[in-house]
């Protein structure tokens, strides 16, 4: 078969060169083009393939920056031989004059999963059935989701229908891997060439060594079950590859083998979006790794952080399609951010490279190939330079991949990888006509057809007919007049035959006449024609000169389809993002009630000086020059609302995967485009911590930010943030309503032990880290003795008195303080033991009833601990309630009598107390962080909004 | 033997063998509330108010001067009263734990369930119900969840032995949660989590219309044998109300369709996020609103962050009949916050007593009990609160007294007995 379609496409290629051609095909698909002589053979005698393919007068681009006009390409054994102006042409030469036509280098694609097919998930839903806490096998990392062992070659069948699409968009090599794992394994390139067999086409079995935040789905071991959880895995990993790396480790890891044996290769992060690409690289700066990134297409919504991250980008060019908004009462369902999307992301390429972003272009994620050559297009018409585009499908993977030598540049040596096109590579009308692959020819577009647009006089049985020619060379479309009447016909163009069948123009008969002609390189043709009849005659097509360039000029004119009108980024991109990010000016607050949460109390008619985001001065009648004034009469300007415990702008909150997962921080996950950072800001809230969720008794470390709307994830974070640690106790822990009934503790009980053995254990390992022996570094551990060593905080999940008591009694046990009990709703059953203890309690105002151990709670909570000297903050641990705190806080007024200015202190100074942020936030006072809220009533009121912050 | 009984009672709740409150006798005699501002419920006030109730109704209301108190004086000068606060659809009594199966009863199998009434399974004794009074809820519609037809709700006041002696009245209506035009994906099965269109919503609508169809012929034939249909009986002849539980404009204006082609006569929209764009409609075919939470987040990005908050003004002003509810959420244990929901919206522009409306007088209207509850005024319940302060403000909603029925009942709760208990805990041991 594969014979059959070359000596189709070789037939119209030089006729004189015909013979010797159709000779050499057959011997380059019943043997290796490449010479292995040490091969047996027995089906004919040996040939020495060593002829060589010449092309003149062609336009050379030997890289993106040098074009070789009328020069020479000779090539041979699947490799250039040479490449200029002045090249001798040897004897044993099969010479094509190109005529003007060009010559690129093939594009190299470096990031597919070509001939390899993903595994598929068994289990559709993770959290179905007995839940995997181990890996599933042996001699391997202990996580099933780590598998640097997956060799793509193992897993490659090379697919050749594929490779013929690839082909046809222009590429000529491709990496590819097996898409599954956290740790992926190796991957392979392959050169797409399609009469040769793997030993041949296979140009590297471990080009590169592949990375993710996705699990595999060959196992259903739970461990990461979230992002983060990915992160600290990959990290620990990093760890423990080093660690075997120098003889540790008396057992046998093949994962970790693999991984480090593959260590130089390049190391492509599949990072999957932008914001994940920018966490990869933060990993991989701690790991000492420069990944390469794979970018998720909206680069260009934070294109400061990608170039920041100093990597070269693999960028998809799957653009989303245009959203139904034909139904207005639809349209809401489209929110402004994907509307974005839709017209931002055709630009993506131009940003990426206006900000001096190296990167490489991917096929990867596009629905079907053939819309890569389109979406290029869009890329190129939305600002995208030609010369970087060209690089990006050429020098730029190249270098990726670490082939420079090799591939995406016509040079001596080189891989004879090349596009033989009409005319420059990105114009609109541009053909690609032949890519060849290792010096193999694949045609797409045969380059000698005859381009038959225009229009025509048909003489057919004496009448005379207009036809019109128009669309692709090699795809035309006819339509036909006689006498200024439509005639139905229809045209096929197929090697240099002419077929056009014409409808009788009586449209009640089903009559057709059939022409058939062959073209050569003249404008007119003639040939038989079949009546309906059956009768033969004759008929010829003349063409109309006018027309001709009139015609060429409205058909390029009907192309040139303008560049969408990209509407300006925001930040964050989407509802309610800034157009520019807000700087810290000076402002004045006048005569406002000023609760300044110390010893002054509540200050009426009194004027604040905010400068470089520091509150400078409080007092009456002040005056500062270049202050922009607010006049507060009547108002209420008090400290911003800070969250003890939140749960928003994370792309994480639980890593339940682990009855421990210490080893995760929030910091590694936050997400800046949460629109609820937009709304706690309208709510008064300055200050959250985003603490991990409650799945288990040791949970992971908390990140504390400011909602700086607009900011990255990195510039919301506190400058050196105290560290904390969530802690869980009670129905969670032990997954009373959801998860197995296989992971331990599932009991209150075996809550403490569980505590004691992680505590002790990090005890030993403080022993070995001192010892001055090597030691095996471990993340989680660590951690724990951070703990142990008043370090970092506890803010620990709670609500029954009796495991509140215990964790009191163990943490004294170990020498260390609780920091926090959060939720603590039977805190007033143990408020004097708190106090005791040293122990803040942050808590809901009247949350109750949803499940069994809050059956106690009660609103009062707040209050009792307070009379008996607790420390209390009201926190929300919901997006919806965290924007009324303010109206939380009150609610301790009407339960159990709290003083306003206490109450407000619960919300604002004591979770800064407990947070040990006081001394920068918190309280109005001079040299604190300007975080202020300006209310149009007492903030206490339910009637109280936020007006300005 | 009365006696006894009242020792016996007396006992148990010294002992906290109940930690349950006991509902409250009949009232005796007559009682005048003397000096209070009285917030009547519907927008109006009147200052020094003299409120006289007997027999369990109010006699007499009006300023201080035109009006002798009568029998026992409770002076509330500096005071506020109020008529009981009404909460529509509720699953209060219901679902005591959310977590624990065992006491969940809010849902039935099945899809088309008109003949399930809630009433049945309300418990009277819940400890969540208990703790509304403290905060001037004393009303609750009862509501069943779930299904296409979720069942037939009740109204409740919630100081009772039983839900006989609880029902202010009974079977109120049907509730039907209207299909959504949207969905969110899967994620486990590698769906985009975003939001989309729901390809199934049409087929939904039509096998909604061909139920209430095949319910109609059930009524009209007067089948005996089709129990489901003939619950939607009292919906076609205009003693139920239908309570349409609806999401989005598109749906709403189907919504708006089926009322007029199948001639419901009371339809009332509830949750209606996007109420306040279909306004006009909803006016102009008399169509009330239980809106959704005020303490919510909007569905939507783009859409304003106080929406929530203002959208009952929305309505209101576009004089659309509009009352709040709270379902959603943990909905049961936050009910009792309902008021302080009315103050979130006068913050956002509406006035207090307008607010106060949507928890009272409108609140009535819609659940058509407006002839015995929802305002301060004579022949109807005296089912009102005193309260230290603004009651729709949390720092000064201080409950001293309320009635139901003109019964004094109690304001104690599990958590006061449990506040009252530890406070006294710490005291002692100083």
């Amino acid at each position: 078969m594969a014979v059959k379609v070359y000596l189709a496409l070789t037939i119209h290629f030089f006729v004189l060169m015909k013979k010797l051609l159709l000779s050499l095909s057959i011997l380059a698909f019943g043997h290796s083009m490449l010479a292995q002589d040490y091969f047996p053979k027995n089906d004919g005698v040996k040939i020495a393939k060593d002829n060589y393919y010449v092309f003149t007068n062609a336009t050379i681009h030997t890289t993106p920056d040098v074009t070789l006009k009328n020069a020479t390409l000779v090539v041979q054994k699947g490799k250039i031989v040479s490449v200029g102006k002045s090249v001798s042409i040897p004897k044993n030469a099969i010479v094509a004059d190109l005529n003007g036509k060009h010559i690129y280098a093939s594009f190299i694609d470096p990031m597919t999963s070509f001939g390899i097919t993903k595994p598929k998930n068994k289990s559709k839903n993770p959290w179905s059935g007995n839940l995997q806490y181990d890996s599933s096998r042996t001699g391997y990392y202990w996580n099933d989701h780590v598998r640097p062992e997956t060799n793509a070659l193992d897993h490659f069948k090379y697919d050749e229908k594929k490779a013929k699409e690839y082909l046809k968009e222009g590429f000529g090599t491709v990496n590819t891997h097996l898409n599954d794992g956290i740790i992926r394994g190796t991957s392979l390139l392959v050169a797409l060439n399609n009469e040769a067999n793997t030993s041949e086409r296979l140009l590297d079995d471990h080009t590169s060594q592949l990375f993710s935040f996705e699990k595999s789905v060959k196992s259903k071991q739970v461990y990461p079950t979230s992002l983060m959880g990915a992160i600290a895995l990959i990290r620990q990993f990093y760890l423990d590859a080093d660690w075997y790396a120098k003889g540790n480790v008396a057992t046998k890891d093949l994962s970790i083998e693999a991984f480090n044996s593959n260590k130089k290769l390049p190391q492509i992060f599949y990072a999957g979006s932008t914001i994940n690409s920018i966490r990869a690289d933060k990993l991989g700066d701690q790991a000492g790794v420069q990944y390469v990134l794979v970018g998720g297409g909206k680069e260009y919504a934070r294109i400061n952080e990608v170039k920041q991250t100093n990597a070269s980008y693999i960028i998809p060019l799957n653009y989303p399609d245009a959203m139904d908004v034909s139904d207005p009462l639809m349209q809401h369902l489209v929110s402004l951010h994907d509307m974005r999307y839709w017209n931002q992301a055709p630009a993506n390429a131009a940003v990426l490279s206006k900000n001096g972003v190296t990167f490489s272009l991917t096929t990867d994620r596009l629905k079907k190939l053939s819309d890569f050559s389109k979406n290029l297009k869009k890329a190129i018409k939305n600002g995208l330079d030609k010369k970087t585009a060209l690089e990006s499908l050429t020098t730029i993977p190249a270098k990726i991949l670490g082939k420079s030598d090799q591939l995406g540049v016509l040079k001596v040596n080189a891989i004879a990888n090349f596009l033989i096109t009409k005319g420059e590579l990105f114009s609109d009308d541009n053909i690609i006509y032949e890519n060849w692959v290792q010096g193999a020819k694949n045609s797409i577009v045969d380059m000698n057809t005859v381009d038959l647009t225009g229009s025509y006089a048909l003489t057919l049985e004496g009448k005379k007919y207009d036809l019109t020619i128009s669309g692709k060379p090699n795809k035309p479309k006819s339509k036909l007049k006689l006498n200024n009447k439509k005639v139905a016909s229809k045209i096929n163009y197929k090697n240099s035959w002419v077929t056009l069948s014409v409808s009788d123009v009586d449209t009640t008969k089903t009559a057709f006449t059939r022409l058939v002609a062959l073209i050569d390189k003249s404008a007119n043709w003639q040939g038989k024609a079949v009546l309906p009849s059956g009768a033969e005659t004759t008929f010829n097509v003349i063409k109309k000169e006018k027309e001709k360039e009139k015609a060429a000029e409205k058909k390029y004119k009907q192309k040139e389809e303008p560049p969408n009108k990209i509407m300006p980024i925001t930040f964050p991109n989407m509802a309610y993002g800034f157009s520019s990010l807000p700087i810290a000016k000076t402002v004045l607050f006048k005569n406002a009630t000023v609760w300044t949460n110390e010893a002054e109390g509540i200050l009426q008619t009194t004027d604040v000086l905010v400068k470089s985001g520091k509150i400078v001065k409080i007092g009456k009648n002040l005056v500062s020059k270049n202050a922009e004034v607010i006049d507060a009469t009547g108002k209420h300007l008090t400290s911003g609302i800070i969250d003890e415990h939140a749960h928003i702008a994370t792309a994480a909150v639980n890593e339940a995967g682990h009855n421990s997962s210490a080893e995760v921080t929030i910091e590694d996950v936050i997400d800046p485009d949460d629109i609820n950072i937009y709304r706690n800001l309208a709510g008064g809230v300055t200050s959250i911590q985003i603490l991990h969720g409650s799945a288990n008794p040791i949970g992971g470390r908390s990140a504390i930010i400011k909602l700086k709307w607009g900011e990255s994830a990195e510039n919301l974070k506190f400058n050196n943030a105290p560290k904390f640690i969530k802690f869980a106790l009670g129905e969670n822990v032990k997954q009373s309503n959801w998860g197995g009934k296989t992971r331990f503790p599932q009991s209150r009980m075996g809550v403490e032990q569980l505590y004691i053995d992680y505590f002790s254990r990090a005890l030993e390992y403080e022993q070995k880290m001192k010892s001055g022996k090597p030691y095996r570094k471990d993340i989680e551990l660590e951690t724990l003795l951070e703990i142990v060593n008043g370090a970092r905080f506890i803010s620990c999940h709670s609500y029954i008195q009796s495991e509140v008591n215990m964790l009191m009694k163990l943490a004294e046990k170990f020498g260390f303080k609780v920091n926090t009990f959060t939720h603590i709703l039977e805190g007033y059953k143990v408020a004097d033991k708190m106090r005791i203890h040293g122990a803040g309690g942050s808590t809901f105002s009247d949350w109750w009833a949803y499940k069994y151990e809050v059956n106690d709670a009660i609103p009062y909570n707040a209050s009792i601990m307070h009379k008996q000297g607790v420390t209390v903050a009201i926190n929300s641990d919901d997006p919806e309630m965290s924007r009324r705190l303010n109206q939380e806080a009150a609610k301790s007024v009407k339960y159990g009598g709290v003083s306003e200015e206490d109450a407000w202190k619960f919300v604002t100074l004591n979770p800064a107390k407990l947070l040990h942020i006081d001394d920068r936030v918190g309280s109005i006072k001079v040299g604190k962080d300007a975080d202020l809220v300006l209310w149009t009533d007492n903030p206490l009121s339910v009637y109280a909004k936020a007006e300005k912050q | 033997m009365k006696k006894l009984v009242y020792f016996l009672a007396f006992i148990f709740c010294v002992a906290k063998l109940f930690s349950q409150q006991t509902p409250a006798k009949k009232q005796l005699g007559i009682h005048s509330i003397v000096g209070a501002t009285a917030h009547v419920g519907d927008g109006t006030i009147i200052e020094n108010s003299v409120l006289i109730f007997e027999n369990g109704k109010i006699k007499v209301i009006g300023a201080e001067g035109s009006i002798t108190p009568a029998g026992e004086i409770i002076n509330a000068k500096g005071k506020h009263v109020y008529p009981g606060f009404i909460a529509p659809n509720t699953t209060l009594g219901l679902v005591e734990i959310d977590a624990v199966r065992a006491s969940d009863d809010e849902s039935e199998i099945g899809t088309f369930n008109p003949h399930i009434r809630s009433v049945i399974a309300y418990n009277t004794e819940s400890k969540v119900v208990e703790s509304m009074r403290p905060n001037g809820v004393l009303i609750a519609q009862i509501t069943p969840r779930g299904g296409r037809i979720s069942g037939t709700s009740s109204i409740v006041q919630l100081d009772a032995w039983n839900w006989e002696d609880a029902v202010l009245k009974m079977d109120d209506g049907v509730h039907i949660n209207w299909p959504s035009i949207y969905k969110r994906g899967h994620w486990w099965s590698g769906e985009d989590p975003g939001i989309k269109p729901n390809d199934k919503y049409n087929e939904a609508v039509t096998k909604l219309k061909e139920y209430v169809l095949q319910a109609k012929a059930s009524v009209e034939g007067n089948n005996q044998r089709n129990l489901p249909h003939l619950a939607l009986k009292g919906v076609f002849e205009g003693d139920k109300a239908l309570y349409i539980h609806i999401n989005s404009e598109k749906a709403i204006l189907d919504a708006i369709q089926f009322i007029k082609v199948f001639k419901i006569k009371r339809p009332v929209l509830v949750d209606a996020d996007q109420a306040y764009k279909v306004a006009a409609q909803l006016k102009a075919n008399n169509i009330p609103v239980l809106l959704e939470r005020v303490h919510s987040t909007p569905d939507f990005d783009d859409s304003d962050y106080d929406l929530p908050y203002k959208h009952a003004k929305l309505l209101m002003d576009a004089g659309v009949t509009v009352a709040i509810q709270n379902a959603g959420d943990m909905e049961r244990a936050n009910v009792r916050n309902l008021p302080f929901q009315a103050g979130t919206v006068v913050a956002h522009g509406m006035s207090k007593e307008q607010a106060l409306q949507l928890i009272t007088l409108n609140a009535a209207k819609i659940l058509g009990i407006d002839d015995q509850v929802g305002t301060l005024a004579i022949g109807k319940d005296a089912t009102l609160f005193i309260s230290k302060g603004d009651a729709l403000d949390m720092r000064t909603n201080q409950l001293e007294k309320a009635f139901i029925q003109g019964r004094d009942i109690s304001l104690e709760t599990h958590q006061t007995a449990l506040w009252k208990r530890y406070s006294k805990k710490y005291t002692e041991k100083k």
